[in-house]
């Protein structure tokens, strides 16, 4: 139906995004890699010599790197696990008939608009303080001793945080799947004797699959790059406690000027979230009918 | 169809997704409360912060006063709002032709462009850094912007192509046997037709750059610093003033708890890349 005309204004309209992204990939991606095989601090101005594999080689032996790899997957799992269970279980139960059910899920989803800064520092002030905060107050309420949350459980404060901030958009994503689910179906199985947990096995999780898919694969991509709620709560520590990928490289790269050791680091971080992309472009481009 | 449900079903149910409400929501309740104490008596246990005395709305000026909090409250307004308004000069043309005029190559485009956002910010943390540095770009309202922009700008043509696939082709040609224009064609069929999606496509966009707290903390100091990075001034010792740290926060994530109590049904799109809907 095109016409040529209409054809070629439609390839001017295009242009500008389409540069404007390949400069903002290209661009900073050639440079991080070749930074990255170059001895390049910033504390040390001038010659900036050939490294090989170097930083590569450096970056990857540090015992931190071990840690931070760990510490990564241990909060990405964690959440992973906690948002999807629980907003699953979310999404089942605000999907039942109740009264003032906008109000109640406008409360649920509410934590995802806040920012990361400002939800890291309120948990960790308000609640998490050994003294003064809420949690504190309960726990040495039930005569326990007090609870240094970001000292003796880092990992696993930084984890429950972040959790708060993702468990509404587990819960927004497979409750929107849930409602385009057929009730018929559902009504249909009921008839002809199917327990509640059948109908969950067999109608409700298999049409859910694609949409609890979708909200592993993307909360993994942005998980992966937590970074403002470990600064301002523990700042990767104690020691490297709560040290992830991202947290390394911006040691590296901004706190210690290494510019090739936070280089290799960055494409070691590209490559590990280009593993999941994979996944997720397929995922994404089966339903796209261009 | 639909099934009769009892009332007293009706009523548990509301007493479970209640209390799981209330149990996500409190935090935010609780800074609210907490914002409009006194600082000797934000810190008291919860009973005595609810019924005790000591309510005022000093510290919401003395926030203001301490760090001229409008100035980063503004930071974050121009911020956000300049990279959707860039995000959209660019965005509403590309996706408008790969909508309506696809060629062979939209698919892949599309993809492409979505690939992109894969990228984690951290891997090219180093060189926008210092090409930052060169240009003078570091911590300033200009050079966020752009970033803003450009780590946004494949959600918004993702966003927009989703809704402008849905306008019907047949629409434009019945307007072209009618002699209408590309310009034409553009001004008065597709853009009343597009505002909605458009509309939403705005509302998301200006929450993901309002929140945005990776390059906005790292490319900033103290001028361009929008509230993302101003409030990680509280991170210690100040975080002990419970109730200035409440009145900063209350402020900060108000504009956007608000505007996305209204864009929940196109997070979902937005977010999942029209995989969800």
């Amino acid at each position: 139906m095109a016409t040529k005309a209409s054809r070629s204004a439609a390839r001017l309209m295009i242009s500008p995004a389409v540069l404007l992204l390949l400069g903002w990939m290209l661009v900073p991606l050639c440079m991080t890699v070749y930074f990255s095989f170059l001895y390049y601090n910033l504390l040390q101005p001038g010659a900036t010599p050939w490294a090989g594999w170097d930083n590569y080689y450096w970056f990857i032996t540090d015992p931190s790197f071990t840690d931070a790899i760990k510490n990564t997957l241990y909060l990405v799992g964690g959440v992973l696990c906690i948002t999807t269970i629980g907003g699953l279980c979310a999404a089942l139960l605000l999907d039942k008939p109740m009264f003032g059910q906008g109000l109640i899920r406008i409360m649920v989803i509410a934590p995802f608009f806040v920012m990361p800064t400002v939800s890291a520092l309120v948990w960790k002030n308000m609640f998490m303080n050994p003294v003064n905060g809420i949690f504190g107050r309960i726990v040495t309420g039930l005569g326990f001793p007090p609870i240094d949350f970001f000292g003796q459980y880092p990992l696993a404060s930084i984890t429950f945080i972040v959790s708060w901030m993702w468990l509404p958009f587990a819960t927004l994503i497979l409750l929107t799947a849930l409602q385009s689910l057929d009730q018929e179906q559902l009504e249909a199985a009921e008839m002809d004797g199917a327990n509640w947990w059948n109908r969950f096995v067999f109608i409700m999780l298999p049409h859910l699959a694609r949409a609890i898919t979708v909200v592993i694969l993307i909360q993994t991509i942005f998980l992966l790059s937590v970074f403002a709620e470990i600064l301002v709560t523990t700042n990767g520590g104690p020691g490297t406690a709560t040290t992830n990928l991202t947290y390394l490289i911006y040691v590296s790269s901004l706190l210690q000027f290494d510019v090739g050791m936070g280089s290799a680091g960055g494409v070691i971080a590209i490559i590990l979230a280009n593993i999941v992309a994979i996944f997720l472009m397929r995922m994404i481009g089966k339903n796209l009918d261009a | 169809m639909a099934r009769a449900v009892s009332n007293r079903t009706k009523v548990f149910n509301t007493a479970a997704a209640g209390t799981l409400g209330f149990l996500m929501f409190f935090p935010i309740i609780w800074i609210l409360v907490l914002s409009f104490k006194t600082e000797e008596n934000a810190i008291r246990a919860p009973l005595e912060v609810l019924f005790g005395s000591g309510w005022t709305i000093e510290s919401f000026s003395t926030v203001q006063a301490r760090s001229d909090y409008f100035k980063h409250f503004s930071n974050s307004v121009i911020i956000s709002l300049g990279s959707t308004f860039l995000g959209l000069l660019i965005a509403v043309p590309a996706a408008w032709s790969m909508a309506f005029v696809p060629s062979r190559h939209t698919k892949n485009i599309l993809m492409w462009m979505l690939s992109t956002k894969m990228l984690p910010p951290v891997g090219v943390l180093v060189p926008i850094y210092l090409l930052f540095r060169d240009f003078n770009l570091l911590d300033t309202q200009v050079g966020l912007t752009l970033v803003l922009t450009l780590i946004n700008l494949p959600i918004i043509i993702w966003m927009l192509y989703t809704y402008f696939k849905e306008i019907p082709g047949e629409i434009l040609e019945a307007s072209r046997m009618d002699g209408a224009g590309l310009r034409e064609e553009i001004l008065y069929v597709l853009t009343p037709m597009a505002i909605p999606g458009i509309a939403s496509t705005v509302l998301l966009n200006i929450i993901l750059a309002w929140n945005e707290a990776f390059w906005t903390i790292n490319l900033t100091a103290a001028n361009a610093a929008p509230l993302t990075a101003f409030i990680t001034s509280y991170s210690s010792p100040e975080g002990l003033f419970y109730a200035k740290l409440s009145a900063a926060s209350v402020m900060a994530i108000a504009p956007i708890l608000i505007m996305g109590w209204f864009s929940q049904k196109q997070l979902v799109r937005g977010l999942t890349f029209g995989a969800v809907k």
